[in-house]
């Protein structure tokens, strides 16, 4: 490994060690005279901080293991003892618990960092999928480390997060019952999830380190999103980038360091002090902060899939495709293929929405005859032909072998439940990332010469905020309502309120209620998320004029008295 | 700047949101003003002994008859300012469950410093069996295990009320104006003058609710002080370093931009 034409060094020691294995030359020249762009910002200084974080939760997490006892009858206790019995267990423990936090803030930024400067590009691609994969590990360390000490979030954040994969076809099952290591989450559940946690921030040291081998061949991106050219667009990593780097630790560890003295509590949940008891469900189970936006998505499917609607975007996507990838003649295909794809398309998700979405409509008897009236008449005839409810004969409606039979019509009509939708599009959510690299075909890095890409990057940061914000909230919880319609039956729904069944008249079908709630508050978001990764990107990426590139990172600089840049 | 103003109004929008929400079955508890969150943030507070002292009375004469304080060891109590004799004597009035003794029986001793409370209940069961079916949590948590929970905790305690026209509660069903669904298995536990304190403090339900919540936030959280006086520390040792990295960066990049 480059020990061929090594540089001697004068400490006898150390060129001993050298001469035999050159690490000290391998450090010197990946970390010393490292050559570095000379134009990075304060966002540049992330991924040295979530270094920093991993290694104090590894330390932390190693000594906490040394007093933590992996038994639900004894864990909660052994939490409380390192709290109160163990030497600065109270801090070693606050440590741990809010490292966490600030372990996500730094990786955030740092894929913010990744995103807005167009660091995923080539030839950063692999470098870029390997962060993902921290990310990913990160999430089921942090995930498994929140069930060890066994308060009641623990149990039900397991028992919810788990329970989901047994949405999964034909293997859910086996799936969740080998997480737990039973029929539910219980004590083998909880020592193996130790056992987990104790192995896979190791695993993450691991990909860490590939990750930042990849990082030390492509060499860094910079602000400017153009690589070096010389010599003159690059500093020494020592002393410029250790000192700015160490400077923007130290402003880091003090909002950290705020957390741990004066509110360690704060980003945790009361719940968690109370020990876990599978008798009582808490009023609202909510994962940890960082998992809120993906928990947002995760519930924002609360509609089943059926084959209309995955026909229906397949063909879209086949023609969204095709049409991006097609150069000359964009315009007679438009003409041709259009009706070809996206009428049949269009007509498909009508039916598969109405199917989907809207609510089986009022019933009004007349006569005794049940009637639709107006759009319900069309929305009914949709529902009866497309559904096949046409084919469950008339003489045995409303007995149970009706039933069975719209179950098993439905079990080919629909091959993707709500509960499994939700589950693809939250791992659908961050499979995007690892593809972002094809999705976004710009020859233009940084966001500071895509004008149209940095405010759609803004909103989607903004978005995936108030996808925290949605997961955070209780799931029919109504930011907005208006009822529309006779006013008298308004005025008695407002004032009869929850529960009063016996206000319920028929003047009550006179009114329609439009309102906002809080799923719907995550699906329009979700809905944003996925279409800045498969619609905005794709698009901006063949269609947006980007602004006049700088010829060198150095000129830049030297130019920049004058410039306010970002 | 558009970006800064749509942030704005969606974080106004959260609060206004906030506030309608709370509106349901679960009221916010006021914030009062406890020793232990002084100055900003609450990085001056401090703990008031004298208050715990006559929180600990109130918990040994009332509370402690149903609730048990199992994580807090007697010795625990120097920091209610007790010296060790103090500690010994209020020990000793408990009868601890010890043994087996080398003839394999168990036996009763009077409690050591290094005892911890003890439970007035053998175990859960016998607990819920005494009270109607509702189990009376352990204490020792309590101000972590709700949110806001001094406030909470105060709230509770002198947030006894009438039932609202309509609502009914049931046989040993007390209701509370903050309990989460308002109908509590425990009965007003607190009433002015029930409990005699020595040291001419007020005997009345807002001083015994205060000084018991006083004493339960010092339970669960009892190295409050000295992570609040550490933390002023660090703090200040990591704005000085990060001063002096400042200074050491701009002397290094000095005719580097
Ligand atoms: C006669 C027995 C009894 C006494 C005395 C008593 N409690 Fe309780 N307490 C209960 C029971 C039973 C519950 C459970 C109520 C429920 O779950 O509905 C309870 C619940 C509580 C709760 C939990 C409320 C919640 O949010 O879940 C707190 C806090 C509490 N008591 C504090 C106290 C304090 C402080 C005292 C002393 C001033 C006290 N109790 C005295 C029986 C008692
Ligand atoms: C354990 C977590 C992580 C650690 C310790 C870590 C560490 C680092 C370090 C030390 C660097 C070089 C300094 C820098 O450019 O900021 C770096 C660069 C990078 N990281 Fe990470 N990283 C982590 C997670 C991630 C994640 C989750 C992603 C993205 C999904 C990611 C994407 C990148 C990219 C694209 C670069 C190259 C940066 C550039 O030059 O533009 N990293 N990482």
């Amino acid at each position: 490994m480059g020990s061929a034409n090594r540089e001697k060094f004068d400490n006898t020691v150390v060129e001993w060690i050298d001469s035999r294995m050159p690490i000290f030359t391998i450090l010197n020249k990946e970390y010393g005279v490292f050559p570095t762009p000379r134009n990075f910002n304060y966002f540049w200084n992330f991924g040295a901080i979530a270094m920093f974080m991993l290694m104090t939760m590894i330390i932390t997490g190693i000594i906490l293991a040394m007093h933590y006892t992996a038994d639900t009858k004894l864990a909660f206790d052994s939490v409380e003892r390192i709290m109160r019995d163990v030497n600065g267990g109270w801090l070693l423990r606050y440590i741990h618990m809010n490292g966490a936090s600030f372990f996500f803030i730094a990786v955030y930024i740092h894929m913010f960092r990744g995103i807005y400067y167009g660091s995923y590009k080539k030839p950063r691609e692999l470098l870029w999928i390997l962060g993902v994969i921290i990310f990913l590990l990160m999430m089921a360390t942090a995930f498994i480390g929140y069930v060890l000490p066994w308060g009641q979030m623990s149990l039900w954040g397991a028992t919810v997060i788990t329970n989901l994969f047994s949405a999964v076809p034909f293997v859910g099952n086996w799936i969740v019952e080998t997480l737990w290591g039973g029929y539910s989450v219980d004590n083998p559940t909880l020592t193996r999830f130790f056992a987990l946690h104790f192995l896979l921030p190791f695993v993450i040291f691991a990909v860490v380190f590939l990750h930042v081998w990849a990082l030390h061949v492509s060499g860094s991106n910079n602000p400017l999103g153009i690589e070096p050219k010389g010599p003159q667009d690059t500093l020494p990593f020592n002393p410029y980038y250790t000192a700015k780097d160490t400077f923007g630790l130290v402003v880091f560890m003090v909002a950290y360091a705020f957390f741990i003295f004066f509110a360690p509590d704060f980003l945790g949940h009361p719940d968690n002090y109370i020990p876990a008891d599978p008798l009582v469900t808490p009023a609202h189970i909510v994962p940890e902060w960082y998992f809120l936006p993906f928990y947002a998505i995760l519930r924002a499917v609360t509609f089943s899939i059926n084959w209309y609607l995955i026909i229906g975007a397949g063909l879209c996507a086949y023609a969204f495709i095709k049409w991006m990838t097609k150069n000359k003649e964009r315009e007679s295909f438009f003409v041709k293929e259009y009706m070809v794809f996206v009428l049949p398309a269009l007509f498909l998700f009508v039916l598969g929405a109405v199917i989907a979405f809207i609510p089986v409509s009022e019933q009004q008897f007349v006569d005794g005859e049940l009637q639709y009236v107006g759009i319900a008449r069309i929305i009914e005839g949709i529902r009866y032909y497309f559904t096949f409810d046409f084919l469950i004969p008339d003489s045995i409606r409303g007995t149970t072998e009706a039933v069975e039979m719209r179950v098993a019509i439905d079990a080919l009509l629909i091959p993707i439940s709500a509960k499994l939708g939700g589950v693809l599009a939250m791992f659908g959510s961050i499979a995007l990332l690892i593809v972002l690299p094809w999705l976004d075909s710009h020859p233009v890095r940084s966001a500071r010469f895509r004008p149209l890409f940095r405010i759609f990057v803004l909103l989607f940061t903004v978005s995936v905020g108030i996808l925290g914000y949605a997961g955070s909230q209780p799931a029919d919880k109504v930011y907005w309502s208006t009822c529309l319609g006779d006013a008298v039956a308004c005025e008695a729904l407002a004032h009869g309120g929850h529960g009063a069944g016996a206000e319920h008249h028929s003047d009550a079908s006179a009114t329609t209620i439009i309102k906002l709630d809080n799923t719907m508050l995550a699906q329009a978001f979700t809905g944003f998320y996925f279409a800045f990764f498969l619609i905005i990107i794709p698009l901006l990426g063949r269609f947006e004029k980007a602004r006049a590139l700088p010829y060198s990172i150095h000129e830049a600089v030297l130019g920049k008295e004058q410039r306010a840049g970002v | 700047m558009f970006i800064r103003i749509l942030t704005v109004s969606f974080v106004l929008l959260g609060f206004s949101v906030q506030n309608a929400g709370a509106a349901g079955d679960q009221v916010s508890p006021p914030s009062q003003p406890w020793s232990f969150y002084n100055g900003p943030a609450g990085v001056f507070g401090y703990y008031d002994q004298a208050s715990m002292q006559r929180g600990l009375k109130i918990y040994r004469e009332v509370c402690a008859s149903c609730h048990s304080l199992k994580r807090v060891y007697f010795r625990n109590l120097e920091a209610l300012g007790y010296n060790e004799a103090q500690i010994k004597n209020i020990a000793s009035e408990y009868t601890v469950v010890d043994g087996p003794n080398d003839e394999g029986d168990m036996f009763d001793r009077p409690g050591k410093p290094s005892d911890k409370f003890v439970s007035p209940f053998a175990n859960d069961n016998a607990a819920k069996y005494a009270n109607n079916g509702a189990f009376p949590p352990d204490l020792s948590l309590i101000t972590k295990a709700r949110a806001k929970g001094p406030d909470y905790l105060y709230a509770l305690l002198t947030g006894y009320a009438q039932p609202p026209a309509g609502e009914h509660v049931s046989g040993g069903q007390h209701w509370n104006t903050y309990f989460p669904g308002h109908k509590l298995s425990m009965a007003p536990p607190l009433s002015d003058g029930q409990v005699s304190y020595e040291d001419g403090s007020p005997e009345t339900l807002d001083q015994y609710a205060r000084d018991i919540t006083h004493f339960l936030a010092w339970a669960a959280d009892p190295y409050m002080e000295e992570r609040k006086k550490t933390g002023l520390k660090v703090l200040i040792f990591l704005l000085v370093f990060a001063g002096v990295m400042y200074s050491v960066k701009k002397k290094v990049w000095k005719g580097a931009h």
